[in-house]
């Protein structure tokens, strides 16, 4: 695995991502932000929460990376569109897997249960994570193909 | 003697002289105290003549095979404060939508007495009822008087605290029901028939035995355990019967899953905890409302009424748990109010925050803020429950309508209106917040400097105004001074740090806003503030620009506005919200709920505090018998009309008892915004 070329790519193709999703979020599209989202695991200030969240999504995008790589190795190419494909199953996982867990895994994060005890707690995702707007699957789906695009057409295969 | 009775299924029977007398006497003696609560005798339940045709202008709206639809103040609402159901006076279950409120209805009997679906259990003989909610809680109970014997009914969905959710597998959502002979014999009849998705389909129920009824729609599970035996018949629906003797008692749960399997909940002595537990985590509620000034009972009701229609999950408040219920029977003003409104943000943080449940209030603070975030800077009238923000109206034409009253409308066409009153609404509640000792982080400052940049830029266009006429935008007054209230406290936040940011400039546009309101927006010659400006229409509105802080109460223009706001626009203590608009619609409406309460508290603060007391009693004995409050009451009946019950109006009511007690030094709490000089500065 060419370790650099992850390295540097991953950080790209993230980067890429944050702002595709929090532009989306600027442009009305979403709610969705999962540096705020992380954060918030960590603390209840949202204000710190954006930065540690930011840097724990960094870090995930260094780690995805990897298994990216891991793909492009096992199948001896990486190209644009077999980076978007991962990207596209990639972002599917997190819509219909990983939001459905994530209440149960956030400590300041209601479920769809919750009630009647007020809430002063982060609202679910719910389903493909409507409940942060009925745009946020499409803006969740395209900024993981654009992550998994970059990665594809910029990753350098180890040599032989 | 013989007398011709109605009953539940709509067949004139008749029965002997020797029921007459019985129910003669028990209407006379052990349900006196409860018919007192029908005042309004043909709108209220009880009667054992269930003639619905009085209520309804004299037409008869029943036919011979179907039960006529019921007045809509004979509902009483129960509730997990997910999703909400409505009771009828004769126990049934006339309108519930799972999973949330704005979801399509399982039951809606109430919008269309053959397709909608109901889930009734009823004495079979001629009965009387009387209702109550059981001590400060939101469960239910209607008890029957028939001929041989007492029944009572007990409605509610089972709630719990999140500790003891997280100790036993619940169901999405549960309604249970637990039907108890108190005296003699009586023989019930239950009827199951859910209609899913607004009773579009009509589903044949599966016997599962032990298991229960199951009705599957996609990947929702409907069950129902009852430890009456029901049997599914030809078509939808299941149908059976229980002789019941003094001391038995048989309970039914109705549970709802999506996407998983069905829970499966135990009936007999765990249903028993589960309505225990019910009852003592409501009491806890209630429990933590510091108000004990006059009419606290009321007030207390109307918190719980408020509580019903707050969705916990995301703390929002919807207006009103049902749709398309008429503002005049048989008319067309037929909303779906299963939203939540923006102007209702800052009256309803008020009736939380007075109230001591100030974690309901910044919960719907919270949601405000959060849910905005999609249409940041500007602001949409309304949002669902968790702030989406496009809800498109549909009509659904294979329903007739409450009593037929078309089309039955879902959805809502106002979120494409523009009201600029709401920047004012969130602003203010982001100020009184502050003013409680709340802090806002970066994010929130900046969103309501971003508001507030929105308000200087749009506040000289023409908008629709709080009613949402569909007749075109207008220069509302009140949107005006809504506008100056949005700007002040963005000046008091910047100028107290809780907002970062330069206030020169939103001074500037206040300022400049007034002078407009006070140069436009007042009309000499009637010596009052007008709804729009150069013209001598009056609104109920116009009574906020007090009670908002715009303008002091006692000054003379303030005093001119509500007597002649009084005059024009007043019924009794009601109020309609206006007469002389063309609102773009055809037909009239009754006098608006929280308006009378406006005017209450209007007058209160005038200086007529013993006049607005009557006022406010007089307004008190138009809530049905189990205290609830429609958006519409019909001056000429009392009958409550529109969606029901309606948020607003308990808002209403809570805040000019609130503004009562204080004003006779036995309150708690609100501090009215300080009254304010000609130039806009407290």
């Amino acid at each position: 695995m060419n370790v650099p070329s992850v390295l540097l790519w991953g950080f790209a193709a993230t980067i890429v991502l944050s702002i595709t999703m929090a532009g989306s979020q600027r442009l009305g599209y979403t709610r969705m932000s999962i540096p705020f989202l992380l954060g918030t695991m960590v603390t209840p200030n949202r204000d710190r929460a954006m930065l540690l969240g930011l840097l724990v999504h960094m870090m995930n995008g260094w780690l995805f990376a990897l298994l990216y790589a891991l793909a492009f190795e096992s199948w001896h190419r990486a190209t644009w569109w077999l980076g978007a494909g991962i990207g596209m199953v990639h972002g599917l996982f997190v819509l219909t897997v990983g939001m459905s867990i994530v209440p149960a895994m956030h400590p300041r994060m209601v479920s769809e249960y919750f009630g009647p005890t007020p809430n002063r707690q982060l609202q679910p995702p719910g389903f493909l994570a409507l409940n942060y707007g009925s745009r946020t699957p499409i803006v969740t789906l395209v900024s993981h193909l654009v992550y998994g695009a970059i990665l594809g057409a910029f990753y350098q295969l180890a040599g032989p | 003697m013989r007398l011709a009775v109605r009953r539940r299924n709509g067949y004139n029977i008749r029965v002997t002289s020797r029921i007459a007398v019985q129910l003669t006497r028990a209407l006379s003696r052990d349900f006196l105290g409860s018919w007192l609560w029908y005042r309004r005798g043909n709108q209220r339940a009880g009667s054992p003549c269930r003639s619905t045709a009085a209520a309804f202008g004299g037409r008869d709206m029943s036919d011979s095979t179907e039960p006529a639809y019921r007045p809509i103040g004979d509902y009483a609402l129960i509730g997990d404060c997910r999703s909400a159901a409505l009771v009828s006076g004769a126990g049934s279950i006339d309108w519930l939508c799972w999973p949330r409120f704005d979801s399509p209805s399982i039951f809606g009997a109430l919008l269309d007495r053959r397709l909608g679906g109901r889930f009734s259990i009823v004495p079979v003989e001629p009965f009387v009822t009387r209702r109550r909610y059981v001590g400060d809680t939101a469960v239910l109970e209607t008890t029957f008087q028939t001929a041989n014997g007492v029944v009572r009914l007990t409605d509610l969905m089972p709630v719990a605290s999140e500790a003891e959710k997280a100790r036993a597998l619940w169901p999405d959502h549960e309604l249970l029901r637990r039907i108890e002979c108190l005296e003699g014999t009586v023989e019930v009849d239950v009827l199951f028939d859910p209609r899913p998705d607004y009773g579009r389909l009509a589903p044949r129920l599966i016997d599962r035995h032990a298991f229960g009824l199951v009705c599957e729609h996609r990947a929702q599970v409907i069950a129902l355990r009852s430890e009456i035996p029901l049997e599914p018949g030809e078509g939808p629906g299941a149908r059976g019967r229980a002789r019941l003797r003094a001391g038995e008692a048989r309970r039914l749960s109705v549970t709802y899953d999506r996407w998983l399997p069905v829970v499966l909940v135990p009936l007999g002595g765990a249903a028993e905890e589960r309505i225990a537990r019910s009852l003592a985590w409501w009491e806890a509620w209630t429990h933590g409302c510091r108000y004990d000034g006059p009419y606290a009972e009321m007030v207390r009701r109307s918190a719980i009424a408020l509580k019903l229609m707050t969705y916990a999950p995301s703390g929002a408040v919807i207006a009103a748990p049902t749709a398309s219920l008429p503002e005049r029977i048989g008319g067309v003003r037929n909303w779906d109010y299963r939203y939540c409104w923006l102007r209702d943000a800052s009256l309803t943080l008020r009736a939380f925050d007075d109230l001591g449940f100030t974690v309901e209030g910044e919960a719907f603070l919270s949601w405000v803020l959060h849910a905005t975030r999609l249409t940041w800077p500007e602001l949409q009238v309304l949002y669902d429950v968790y702030g989406e923000a496009r809800i498109p109206e549909s009509t659904l034409d294979h329903l007739e309508g409450y009593a037929r009253s078309a089309p039955v409308r879902v959805g809502n066409a106002a979120i494409d209106q523009l009201q600029l009153d709401t920047y004012g609404e969130v602003i203010d509640a982001a100020w009184r917040y502050c003013e409680r000792g709340g802090r806002l982080d970066r994010t929130t400052a900046r969103t309501l400097i971003g508001l507030g940049d929105t308000v200087i830029r749009r506040w000289h266009e023409p908008d629709e105004g709080i009613w949402e006429p569909r007749g075109g935008r207008q220069h509302h007054t009140h949107s005006k001074a809504m506008c100056w209230v949005a700007l002040d406290r963005l000046v008091r936040l910047c100028e107290r740090r809780h907002v970062q940011a330069g206030s020169a400039r939103f001074a500037r546009a206040r300022d400049t806003i007034r002078e407009v309101v006070e140069a436009r927006g007042y009309s000499a010659r009637l010596g009052s503030y007008v709804s729009i400006f150069g013209r001598e229409t009056l609104d109920a509105s116009l009574l906020l620009l007090s009670l908002m802080g715009y303008a002091d109460p006692q000054s003379p223009r303030m005093r001119g506005t509500l007597a002649r706001v009084r005059e024009r626009l007043g019924a009794d203590a009601l109020l309609y919200r206006y007469l002389d608009e063309d609102d773009g619609l055809p037909g009239s409406e009754g006098a608006f709920g929280i308006c009378g309460f406006w005017g209450v508290e209007a007058r209160a603060l005038q200086g007529e505090v013993a006049a607005a007391r009557g006022d406010f009693e007089r307004l008190l004995s138009f809530a049905n018998d189990v205290g609830l409050f429609a958006e519409e009451i019909d001056p000429g009946s009392g009958a409550a009309i529109g969606n029901f019950p309606q948020a607003f109006t308990h808002v209403g009511l809570i805040n000019a008892a609130v503004t009562l007690a204080r004003l006779q030094g036995e309150g708690p709490a609100h501090t009215p915004v300080a009254a304010v000089d000609r130039r806009g500065h407290a």
